[in-house]
């Protein structure tokens, strides 16, 4: 066909035609969503997370805990059998960025909330091999020793704020203080007990 | 899901299908002989002297292509995809979870359901739900209580008969199912950091260990003003509150004089999670029978 040479002549057009080609699935999958009632309003109670659990979710992300522990539970029986209910997206709309993750090495975490005790994961998480000794995840015994300085604690729930998390001004206002001395330890475990503790299923 | 977003779906969806197919077919080389028609035989293209021949899609890749049409089309009428219609079959992944739940409810109470109606003590003695409760204790408590129930430090031993809050059947199991809060007070600032040594001393001298006579006949006032309460004038604990035995040699939290002594200092806060909201009622059964089989004499454990 001729007019193959017209595209492949112009790099431009090239260009244009590919960027409409693959844009369907984004288009029907992804954009809907923005817009959907089921994937923009928050589950029953759900509440932006406090300074000190916000703190934790950032250490939970720098340590790179999402690289080997999926948030994600999804609805097949085998999965709700081990973790509880299925992950709903109402559970996620103040999460920025979403912690789904990709890859479990590690068992999923999305709903850990309450189902060990602070002192398990403080014991856990300085060296995993203490209470299961087959465990090969990484130690931060470093959790122990560092402390939080609270200074960018206000300025982090104000920019959540401006991509939607409902944070109040009483909220914000002296959140650095509050979590300001506090071990990155208590912050992560902070940050894990509260997680999915919202929708319940017996496993 | 709106009637917009409904059609936008719809509506991308099918133009995606017709342009695709259009791309098909407009591209399709339907075969000819190449000697009639010589011009036909290349796509005119030349790379240093070395032509591009056009030759047509092989027929069993076309037909694959098409039946990858047919697929769909049998596809969106099947299953939910075009907008807000719901497919003929109404499948959806909750409702597939549902019915899979069911059939595995089904198939447990069937082999299983025996066991909800046995009293502990025979369930524990019966070495079918034992093998069973092992897995659901390997899944759910060993991360804590050990693989072998033999606990860890601040993690109670479930093998050894030493109960915190008492070893009957149904002890065992409203402690699986409601969960404990073990507290023990910090008393540094009541103590004072000789008051701590003097108390570690009479607390050591309880279960019989060496220790400093002078300190443990100190350690006793404060004993006393402090620590009955909980434990008991005669260290024996109180298994309502769940606060140890002194008297038995037998530590959660370590039983070194420096362990003692931390215990002393800043507290402990032992937590049992509550299981309820978590497992179902027939697991929590066989799991409690399982934690009372573990402490039975040797030769009627399964």
């Amino acid at each position: 066909m001729k007019n193959h040479d017209i595209v492949e002549k112009n790099i431009g057009l090239m260009t244009v035609l590919i960027v409409i080609a693959i844009s369907f699935g984004g288009l029907v999958e992804i954009v809907p969503q923005f817009f959907l009632k089921e994937t923009t309003e928050p589950v029953a109670g759900l509440k932006p997370l406090g300074p000190l659990e916000l703190e934790g979710r950032d250490i939970y992300i720098r340590e790179g805990c999402h690289v080997c522990h999926t948030q994600m539970v999804r609805p097949l029986r085998a999965e709700v059998e081990r973790y509880g209910h299925y992950s709903v997206a109402g559970e996620s709309v103040y999460e920025h960025p979403f912690l789904w993750g990709s890859k479990r090495t590690g068992p999923d975490l999305a709903r850990v909330g309450g189902r060990y005790s602070d002192d398990w994961h403080k014991v856990h998480l300085f060296n995993p091999r203490i209470v299961v000794p087959q465990s090969n995840m990484p130690a931060f015994p470093w959790l122990y020793d560092n402390t939080l300085d609270g200074k960018h604690t206000e300025a982090k729930m104000r920019g959540l704020r401006k991509v939607g998390v409902p944070y109040t001004d009483e909220d914000i206002e002296g959140a650095g203080d509050k979590v300001k001395g506090v071990t990155e330890m208590d912050a992560v475990v902070a940050y894990l007990q509260q997680l999915g503790t919202l929708l319940k299923e017996k496993r | 899901m709106s009637t917009f977003w409904s059609l936008w779906i719809i509506g991308l969806t099918l133009a995606n299908l017709v342009l695709v197919f259009w791309v098909l077919m407009a591209n399709r080389k339907v075969a000819v002989r190449d000697d009639e028609t010589p011009e036909n035989r290349t796509t005119g293209h030349v790379y240093d002297g070395i032509e591009e021949y056009d030759n047509p899609l092989p027929r069993w890749w076309f037909k694959m292509f098409i039946a990858t049409f047919i697929f769909a089309a049998g596809y969106l009428v099947v299953y939910p995809g075009m907008g807000a219609f719901d497919g003929i079959a109404g499948w959806t992944s909750h409702k597939q979870l549902a019915q899979r739940q069911q059939k595995a409810d089904a198939l447990y109470s069937e082999q299983f359901g025996k066991y909800n109606a046995m009293p502990i003590e025979e369930l524990a003695r019966d070495q079918d739900a034992m093998k069973m409760a092992l897995r659901l204790f390997a899944n759910n408590c060993a991360v804590c209580h050990g693989a072998d129930g033999g606990g860890n430090h601040g993690f109670p031993n479930l093998t050894d008969n030493d109960w915190l809050y008492g070893g009957e059947p149904a002890t065992i199991k409203q402690t699986i199912t409601a969960g404990r809060k073990g507290i023990m007070p910090p008393w540094a600032a009541i103590l004072g950091e000789d008051g701590v040594h003097e108390t570690a001393e009479y607390v050591l001298s309880l279960s019989g260990r060496e220790h400093d006579e002078q300190m443990a006949a100190l350690g006793e006032t404060h004993y006393q003003q402090n620590c009955v309460a909980c434990h008991g004038p005669d260290g024996t604990g109180n298994q309502a509150l769940g606060a140890p035995n002194l008297t038995d040699d037998v530590w959660l939290y370590g039983g070194e004089p420096r362990d003692i002594r931390q215990t002393l200092r800043d507290g402990r806060n032992g937590v049992m999670p509550a299981q309820q909201e978590l497992l179902k009622e027939s697991r929590i059964h066989l799991l409690a029978a399982y934690v009372y089989s573990l402490s039975l004499p040797y030769e009627e454990q399964e």
